[in-house]
């Protein structure tokens, strides 16, 4: 699912490879909030990018000093080697997609798409013909002469993807492009757009507060806190190893332990975790100082559950009762009560039949949990 | 005996409750209608039921009498109804070209200060819509303050500033702009001056509401696509804010047409509008049948933009 | 937002607000003026508030017109509420369409028409039935309610379709009756509309010059009427001094109204800020 398999070349990890979008030391306050905090990012050609955070982060104002609907307060933005600080929006090589869709209710589904052909002064005929084809693509022909309002969610949000794409322009800006569908339709749309997106080969930049969506959708991710970028990177890289605590919370959910290193080798480090009587043992490196109070993460599926104790006691150990349990079909979420009280998340497939004689866990169970050496990551901070 | 007692009293309990529920539906209804029936019938009697006697009246003949006005159905002996309809005050009104004249000036007078209102006005609601919410609130309450202002004065602070030794004419002299005072109270264009700020209120409010309820992003959007912020204003702004441009339009025009205090203070005996003939045709002529032909008249003439400006009304709110 | 200064704007916005305020400050500055000729500057004085407190024949308009607007806006609050209330909340009745014609109509009658015509209705309803015997304030008053209750009415339109009809939904599903219901709740709901109706109201009756005329009789004036008699035949300095002690006051009134307004949005607008960030702040 993940598109860094489906590139041939992923452009980022190319030395010296030129971005197609350049924000450099870019600041934006309104009045005394800082928005957007002197960040610095690359974004290159064909990549389906994702500015990924809580509402306030800043994503949606870097996105719009992108479109030039604000100007930053210092630094510079360049698109495919061209100085934006001066052009107006309606001169830059950008076009967006609003989060309201902003489709003008006045105006047919076709005059709609052909609006921007119009302002450039392209030829009638050659606006018919790409107003045609745009509209078969999204699979609206039949739709044409419509207004918006007698349209459907899922069909507005065509349309106006359909009207930011006919300029052909050199980087698609997406504002919540599935925010307001419901959640069948969002899966459907996901794939359209990824589809769309390799058909053309216009650069997406997308805004999103949905991990889910971020994770299926891009080449790679900012995730942004507080008008910064607090990780960039893969989705893999994101979800598999994230840097932060902030990062490991708001990308799917993660146990969060704080300890102590006791050892710190070339391959491993091992830390032991306040009150709790076990040992983290870790197979890969991280520059950590011996002694040093560190946190680490363990995602819940990685986990193992099981009512048997392991065959001999080791690090990455734990014992405790079941807490709750919600079930969820495909897999159930075990919430496990340690002896110092610490709540450990754990979810597990329901391989068996829910409640079969089998399917053993229950309320009150004693259980006892157990990771691979290389499931834990150490954060930042 | 058990259970057909039972079945007894319970059916005695049906009767009695569904008695009981058809009272209390009764009652909510009858209360539904006391709360539509008082302002309906207020209106009918003070609002309808006077443009019927209005309509009565010009039909009938002036006489020197109080009323002084010939009754239109007469009793006459043996029971006959005679009904004396005269079109006389209404043919009397078109021959006379001084009435359709003044018709004509209302209308044009009215119309012109319409435009100028909203070429002042569009540009003031836009600048409110696009201002920061704090100066927005402060601006709006600028624009209703005057509103809640008695009108007569301030159409009384334009003649202070309009008459020939009067404010504007002093400050000309004293910049030595101009030796003599120009003649500007008493003329139409204190009129229009006096309509015009009187009644842009009336525009900039419905324009107002108008262009807060366009999403900023449709601007955007044009902009987006190419379009400079003249043909983003000419596309997207313009089309889409027509509703209010009409609104308030309706709002000017049409008492603009009727009035009555601007076309006395300001235009003096030289500034022929309807309202002003109206008023005088009945408190100084007495001639009661033609002054209700008159009014019934300039009511046919409002009636169309009266119904455009009900059908907007009543589409907003189903909005 | 993008907020671009836009010269154009800020000048027209400049000169209309210079168009609006100019004409009432110079009215209020001149009523300082010593000299009988209004526009003339005879220096600062307060005399011609003095001959205006001595004129009894204004003291007389003033009180008519203050008990007219009172009583007016009282009525007229109620028949609006009314009115408001069931073209909003009863969906469809009949005479439905003349019910909501004739409240909006009167908001764009010209005046001339509404008094001629009230005018007219008095005396024939005095011919059959002797009754109005005379006109003066009952006539006006009955006038101004016909007109002003239809801009209550659309205040109170405006609130209720503004406000969630399922508030009055869950007041009958946890058992409160019609009656009920419209005390507990929809009444609380109305109650600044009606605030707002009756102040308007209240200035619409004292602002009438043209229909009060029409249906006033001899001995019944009210205090445009007698500002009317005044300035027809010119400029006077007594009444720049009455129309600035009208402006300032009604002046002060819209603006602590309007200040206590805002800063109860503001505050609102405070409170919701603060509980998101609240909330964010427990989820992360």
């Amino acid at each position: 699912m993940s598109q860094d398999i489906k590139n041939d070349e992923n452009l980022w990890e190319v030395p010296n490879a030129v971005p197609l979008i350049k924000v450099q030391g870019v600041t934006k306050r309104f009045g005394s909030f800082t928005a957007v905090d002197n960040v610095d990012l690359n974004i290159y050609k064909g990549e389906l990018f994702s500015l990924l955070g809580g509402s306030g982060c800043g994503k949606t104002t870097l996105l719009r000093m992108l479109a030039g609907f604000e100007t930053p307060t210092s630094g510079t933005i360049t698109i495919d080697g061209v100085d934006m600080t001066d052009v107006p929006p309606y001169e830059r090589p950008i076009n967006m997609m609003f989060q309201s869709y902003a489709l003008f209710p006045h105006m047919t589904v076709e005059s709609n798409v052909a609006y921007g052909l119009k302002r450039d002064g392209v030829e009638k005929s050659e606006i018919a013909r790409r107003v045609d084809e745009m509209l078969a693509m999204v699979e609206l022909s039949s739709f044409m002469k419509r207004k918006p309002h007698q349209l459907s969610g899922g069909q507005r949000q065509r349309v106006a993807l359909a009207r930011a794409l006919i300029k052909r322009p050199k980087v698609l800006l997406l504002d919540e492009p599935l925010g307001a569908l419901d959640k069948r339709l969002r899966t459907q749309t996901q794939f359209e757009l990824m589809n769309i997106q390799d058909k053309l080969g216009v650069t997406f930049v997308v805004v999103t507060h949905d991990q889910e969506e971020a994770m299926t959708l891009s080449t790679r991710i900012a995730v942004m806190d507080e008008g910064s970028f607090v990780q960039i990177g893969t989705p893999t890289e994101i979800y598999e190893f994230p840097e932060t605590r902030y990062v490991a919370k708001f990308i799917g959910s993660a146990n969060m332990f704080n300890g102590r290193v006791t050892q710190d080798g070339a391959d491993h480090i091992e830390i032991s975790v306040n009150d709790l009587d076990t040992k983290f043992y870790i197979d890969h490196g991280a520059s950590v100082r011996l002694n040093a109070e560190i946190w680490i993460a363990v995602r819940p599926e990685k986990i193992i559950i099981s009512k048997t104790p392991p065959e001999k006691p080791g690090p990455n150990q734990l014992k405790g009762t079941i807490h709750d349990i919600g079930y969820l079909g495909n897999m159930s979420t075990y919430r496990v009560e340690m002896s110092n009280g610490m709540i450990v998340d754990v979810t597990a497939p329901n391989q068996t039949r829910y409640r079969s004689a089998k399917h053993d866990l229950d309320w009150d169970d004693q259980v006892y949990l157990s990771w691979a050496p290389s499931s834990a990551v150490v954060l930042q901070k | 005996m058990g259970p057909l007692q039972r079945g007894g009293v319970t059916k005695m309990n049906t009767r009695v409750f569904s008695y009981i529920n058809a009272w209390i539906t009764k009652l909510q209804s009858r209360w539904q209608t006391i709360v539509i029936a008082i302002p309906f019938y207020w209106l009918l009697l003070f609002f309808l039921a006077p443009f019927a006697i209005v309509l009565k009246i010009s039909l009938a003949e002036s006489i020197i009498a109080i009323p002084p006005f010939t009754p239109l159905i007469n009793f006459a002996e043996g029971g006959v109804l005679t009904i004396r309809i005269l079109f006389d005050n209404f043919i009397f009104l078109m021959e006379d070209d001084f009435y359709v004249k003044t018709y004509l000036n209302s209308i044009k007078i009215s119309g012109i200060s319409t435009l100028l209102c909203l070429l002042l006005g569009y540009p003031m609601a836009y600048g409110i819509v696009r201002a920061s919410p704090a100066t927005k609130n402060i601006l709006l309450m600028m624009v209703i303050l005057p509103f809640w202002t008695s009108f007569l004065l301030r159409v009384y602070a334009w003649m202070g500033l309009l008459a020939d030794r009067g404010t504007i004419n002093n400050l000309l002299i004293w910049l030595g702009m101009i030796d003599e005072p120009i003649r500007m109270l008493y003329s139409e264009f204190a009129v229009y001056i006096g309509i015009v700020y009187s009644y842009v209120p009336f525009m900039i409010l419905p324009l107002y509401a108008n262009m807060e309820k366009l999403d900023t992003a449709l601007h955007e959007a044009a902009a987006d696509l190419g379009a400079n912020p003249i043909t983003t204003f000419l596309t997207v702004t313009l089309p889409l804010t027509i509703p209010g441009i009409i609104a308030g339009s309706l709002l000017v025009f049409i008492p603009a047409a009727g009035e009555f205090v601007i076309p006395d203070l300001l235009g003096g005996g030289n500034v022929l509008m309807i309202g002003r003939v109206l008023y005088n045709e009945f408190n100084s002529n007495h001639d009661w049948p033609v002054a209700s032909a008159v009014a019934i008249v300039l009511l046919l003439v409002l009636v169309l933009p009266m119904m455009v400006y009900q059908y907007y009304q009543s589409r907003k709110t189903e909005d | 937002m993008q907020r671009k200064r836009s010269t154009f704007l800020f000048s027209v916005m400049c000169f209309g607000m210079a168009f609006l305020y100019i004409p009432i400050l110079l009215l209020i500055v001149y009523s300082f003026n010593y000299s009988k000729l209004v526009p003339v500057w005879g220096g600062f004085s307060v005399r011609w508030y003095g001959v205006l407190f001595e004129s009894e024949a204004v003291w007389a308009a003033l009180m008519l017109s203050l008990k007219i607007a009172v009583m007016n806006a009282t009525f007229a609050t109620m028949f609006g509420t009314l009115a408001g209330l069931a073209l909003v909340r009863f969906g469809r009745f009949r005479g439905r369409l003349l019910f909501s014609g004739m409240i909006s109509a009167p908001l764009v009658m010209p005046e001339v028409i509404t008094g001629l015509s009230l005018l007219l209705l008095f005396i024939t309803l005095n011919q059959l039935i002797g009754w109005p015997s005379e006109r003066g304030i009952t006539t006006i008053t009955i006038a101004h309610i016909t007109f002003s209750m239809a801009y209550v009415a659309v205040i109170i339109q405006a609130r209720l379709a503004g406000t969630d009809q399922s508030l009055e939904d869950a007041a009958s599903d946890l058992g409160a009756k019609p009656f009920r219901v419209m005390t507990d709740i929809t009444l609380p709901i109305l109650a600044p509309g009606m605030v707002a109706g009756w102040l308007l109201a209240f200035t619409l009756s004292l602002d009438d010059l043209v229909i009060a005329s029409f249906v006033s009789g001899p001995g019944a004036n009210t205090l445009p009427m007698l500002i009317y008699s005044r300035v027809r035949l010119g400029l006077r300095p007594d009444i720049n001094a009455l129309a600035t002690i009208m402006i300032l006051t009604i002046g002060i009134c819209v603006v602590i109204a309007g200040w206590l307004m805002l800063r109860k949005q503001r505050q609102r607008d405070q409170d919701m800020q603060l509980a998101a960030i609240e909330t964010l702040d427990r989820e992360f």
